[in-house]
């Protein structure tokens, strides 16, 4: 029994609604309680979709139990049939279904429908979503395929080079609630084209159950998001051949080692080294002086697998962070993430305890969070700045723009992302320079109220109003109109080394004088 | 006989179950946690339905079950025993502990109530450990406020003394404004349950008078009638009609003089017109169905259509109580379709070929309704929201007529002519 008052990843049969959802022609019959049905707004409302979740729910009661469940089963599947006619039928069963051991996906198997039935076997005691998608996504993919495996395994990735056409590549693994999954195939497709590789079928999102059954005909499979792709990838390599790309093309330098890697399975000649730095902005926006301010700045990232890998790299490489912390709540994920957080001398953080993420947050004293909705809300607690990297996602991940992480313009994204929560590097040099000034100072009003400028809420601890208590200390007329002469940007400072000098040397009386003897006692 | 027309169906649900209720029940009383004792997924599901993300470290939790709590039933009481302490520890200023049931929990059977017990001896003066369940199984979505304030009776302090007893979840102003129009009309003591301190407990007895503010508390109003309260029969205090009856039933009950009642209820009822007009310009003529789900859905009708002349197509209940829904149902237009329990695919069914101007409905149907053309309105919203009372009947109205104004301000071309091919599937 484990605690637990916000949770990463939901049961893995919303893995599995993810899969279905994100296809066309697939229909899912869930055996589940009343009550489970509010999964249907995971996809209305976060992902603001104007459809339904393709899904049929049993939403058995306490009184059914004493009946015959698995005659509801069967009535709800007849009944699912009937209506949506689809290609393809997932059946399976939530956590409270797999207590009364009704085995719905056997009963369906049983009922001798036309279209293939896939009987979904997911641990809700033990798994999580993730792992129920990917597992959805495998047996799917297995089910319509395995007829086709070949006795001997002869796939040539280059093939396509004595038939007189492009190569081919697919790409697997971009569902819903998974990230920016919508923006990133369009990125990859475009990155793809001009490479002068054809973008062959994209699964699961937007893709039909013929569709999947054309996947060994592509020379290469494209995995880009492993958490919910590999298991499908490996299998489809070990019965089919079909290579498949490792590298999640996230981040400038991981673009390049993505398309140097699919050139290759596929014997083409690799891209030009500098592609990246001609086609993404990121590279040069790091360079340029206004992040000087950036170098060093300490990163604290926390997300799934891939995209916390992808932000160590990034963070590391390309933007002249220092890593403090990594982690992921993906446990399928833990070796590549350990691995990654050794090479920057970090101990990776693998865990779903919120609370202990935060725990480990403020720990690291990071000065930029990059990390869930969650570490989004802990970050704020902390009064640290936050970009989110990555699920669970929340409305506001789901942008009206084009807002890919992936390929050159997911780099672009992922640069004004990642750098605007903290302060613009000639901007932090004024704020320093202008916090004296009467704007800043505690108690002044923006044109905004109370929620205007950063600078009114963070740099009140620095006024120069003198603290309570000072009144030890006074400012002649003569004194005062002498300050006022100063600049004001610098007012503040001299104001208080004045009075620190005044201290020192037991002056009680502050004249024109007295502050010009501060000024060469200081310039001394 | 005339009245509306009572049908039932049954088949696939959209509801939200029990648990849900937990959204605004923590909030009531800030000194009480709510610990489910269940899966994955009902901690998913609170999460879900409480707008995703909460800030600051949030007054409810999942006691998740694992293959090892599943495998032996000793083995699960050791391990809640272990929870509860871990959490109470954390939360030092936690008073009142409810133990949650859900679908897993009751289905393998493990024992809330003697978990509560065991735990409400180690933990005497200190914390005070309730269990209730909020299982799909057995609870609709507004049920589990019932289950929790059930769970409270017991522990209700005994007092005869001649008293008001509003019951059910009410907004912190509403409740204030509501006992402050109560004292006028003459009633002087008044109490709520849920309290706003869960340690502050109203008294219960024979000189108890109960009105529920909700129209899902029957297993509460049973057991308050056990402990010796009368409980009336009112419409819900929804709407300025069916708050003043309401209202007027407490005041008959205390035997308080009519024209007392109406000096101090006309004025407010002049005024809720006026505030009710601009709604009703937008709102009358126009047709509503209602899909089951927060089981306020009968009062709600009888106030859209007498109050701001409403069509109703369809009124959908997770569930009726005919007992507690007389003064409803008495008020409801003759051969209104009343309809107890779904088959959601029907259901639909019905939306689309009535084509009526609003629906009412769960998160999960909202948005492919509306890429569909239908407008719609949240029945979560109506159970978070300050709607209780005659000053709130203007704010009511507002909330269904929003819908129908903005799809007036926006622009009809910017919505495909054809509702048969949602674009943002």
């Amino acid at each position: 029994m484990q605690l637990t008052l916000w949770t990463y990843e939901g049961p893995p049969h919303v893995g599995a609604m993810r899969i279905a959802a994100s296809m066309r022609g697939v229909h899912y019959v869930l055996h589940a309680p009343q009550g489970d049905t509010y999964a249907d707004l995971l996809f209305t409302m976060i992902e603001r979709r104007g459809q339904r979740p393709p899904v049929t729910y049993t939403t058995f009661q306490a009184r059914d139990l004493g009946g015959d469940t698995a005659e509801l089963v069967k009535r709800h599947v007849r009944e699912a049939v009937d209506r949506f006619q689809p290609d393809a039928l997932l059946v399976g069963e939530s956590c409270t279904a797999e207590l009364i051991q009704d085995q719905p996906g056997a009963l369906a198997q049983g009922m001798g429908l036309t279209m293939p039935v896939v009987n979904l076997e997911l641990p809700a005691y033990s798994k999580k979503e993730n792992w129920g998608a990917a597992e959805t996504f495998y047996q799917l993919v297995r089910n319509l395929l395995k007829t086709q495996v070949p006795t001997e395994v002869e796939h040539d990735p280059k093939s396509w080079q004595n038939q007189g056409r492009r190569p081919r590549g697919t790409l697997r693994g971009p569902s819903l609630l998974g990230g920016r999954c919508r923006d990133d195939v369009l990125e990859v497709q475009k990155l793809l084209t001009m490479h002068g590789i054809d973008v062959g079928v994209v699964a699961p999102l937007e893709a039909g159950i013929d569709d999947l059954k054309r996947i060994p005909d592509a020379d290469l499979n494209v995995c880009l998001y492993p958490e919910i792709a590999e298991s499908t990838c490996s299998w489809l390599e070990r019965n089919f051949g079909m290579p498949f790309s490792r590298t999640v093309p996230i981040g400038v330098g991981a673009t390049h080692d993505f398309l140097v890697e699919v050139h290759s399975l596929l014997g083409l000649e690799s891209p030009a080294p500098d592609e990246g730095y001609r086609r993404s902005r990121l590279p040069w926006y790091s360079e340029s002086v206004d992040s000087t301010y950036l170098t060093g700045k300490r990163v604290f990232i926390f997300g799934d697998g891939t995209h916390a890998l992808a932000a160590a790299r990034i963070c590391s490489e390309e933007l002249g962070f220092t890593v403090v912390g990594l982690g992921t709540y993906s446990r399928e994920m833990a070796r590549p993430v350990r691995a990654a957080a050794k090479a920057l001398g970090l101990e990776a953080l693998i865990c779903d305890d919120y609370l202990a993420v935060e725990a480990a947050m403020e720990e690291a004293a990071p000065e930029l969070v990059l990390g869930t909705q969650m570490e989004r809300h802990s970050a704020k607690r902390l009064g640290i700045p936050c970009a989110v990297i990555s699920t669970p996602m929340h409305v506001q991940d789901v942008p009206a723009r084009m807002s890919p992480q992936m390929g050159w313009e997911g780099a672009n994204v992922i640069f004004d992302d990642w750098v605007h929560p903290l302060m613009m590097g000639l901007e932090e040099h004024l704020i320093g320079m202008f916090r004296h000034d009467f704007e800043f100072v505690d108690g002044h009003q923006s044109h905004l109220g109370h929620t205007g400028g950063a600078g009114a809420a963070d740099h009140s601890g620095l006024s120069d109003i003198p603290e309570k208590g000072d009144g030890a200390l006074h400012w002649t007329e003569d004194g005062e109109a002498e300050l006022k002469k100063i600049p004001f940007f610098v007012r503040g400072k001299v104001r208080r080394n004045t009075e620190a000098y005044a201290r020192d040397v037991g002056c009680r009386e502050i004249s024109s004088e007295t502050l010009y003897d501060a000024k060469a006692h200081f310039k001394a | 006989m005339a009245g509306p027309t009572l049908l039932k169906e049954s088949g696939p649900r959209e509801v939200f179950c029990g648990l849900t209720s937990i959204v605004w029940l923590h909030r009531r009383m800030p000194d009480a946690f709510f610990l489910v004792v269940g899966s994955r997924t009902c901690a998913h599901l609170i999460q879900s339905a409480a707008g995703v993300m909460i800030f600051a470290e949030p007054r409810f939790g999942t006691a998740i079950l694992s293959e090892r709590d599943l495998a032996g039933l000793a083995d699960a009481h050791d391990e809640l025993d272990r929870v509860c302490k871990e959490l109470l520890q954390r939360r030092p200023e936690i008073r009142t502990l409810f133990l949650v049931g859900s679908c897993p929990s009751e289905v393998i059977k493990l024992d809330l109530a003697r978990a509560a017990e065991r735990l409400n001896d180690e933990l005497v003066g200190r914390v005070r450990v309730v269990n209730y369940s909020g299982s799909g199984i057995e609870t609709t979505f507004t049920q589990g406020e019932d289950g929790a304030l059930a769970a409270l009776v017991p522990l209700l302090p005994a007092s005869d003394e001649r008293q008001l007893l509003m019951v059910g979840t009410l907004a912190d102003a509403v409740e204030d404004r509501l006992t402050h129009l109560f004292k006028r009309i003459g009633i002087e003591t008044i109490s709520s349950l849920p309290p706003r301190q869960s340690t502050d407990l109203p008294a219960v007895g024979t000189g108890t008078t109960v009105l529920l503010t909700q129209p899902f508390l029957t297993e509460t109003a049973r057991l308050l009638r056990d402990r010796g309260a009368t409980v009336l029969t009112a419409p819900f205090p929804l709407g300025a009609e069916g708050s003043r009856r309401w209202m007027e039933a407490a005041a008959a009950a205390f035997h308080l003089p009519d024209e007392r009642v109406a000096t101090v209820l006309d004025p407010l009822m002049d005024r809720a017109r006026s505030a009710l007009a601009p709604h009703r310009a937008v709102l009358e003529g126009k047709r509503i169905f209602l899909l089951p789900e927060s089981q306020l859905e009968l009062p709600l009708a009888r106030f859209l259509q007498r109050e701001c002349g409403m069509e109703l197509v369809e009124v959908g209940t997770p569930y009726l109580n005919r007992e507690q829904m007389a003064a409803e149902l008495a008020l409801l237009p003759d051969d209104t379709p009343v309809m107890e329990g779904q088959h959601v695919e029907q259901q639909l069914d019905r939306v689309r070929a009535s084509q009526p101007d609003l629906v009412v409905c769960g998160m999960g149907l909202a948005n492919p309704l509306e890429a569909e053309g239908i407008a719609t309105k949240w029945s979560i919203e109506l159970v978070f929201s300050p709607i209780h009372g005659i000053d709130q009947a203007g704010d009511l109205a507002e909330l269904f007529s929003r819908p129908l104004r903005r799809r007036q301000l926006i622009r009809p071309g910017l919505h495909p002519s054809s509702p048969d091919h949602p674009v943002h599937a």
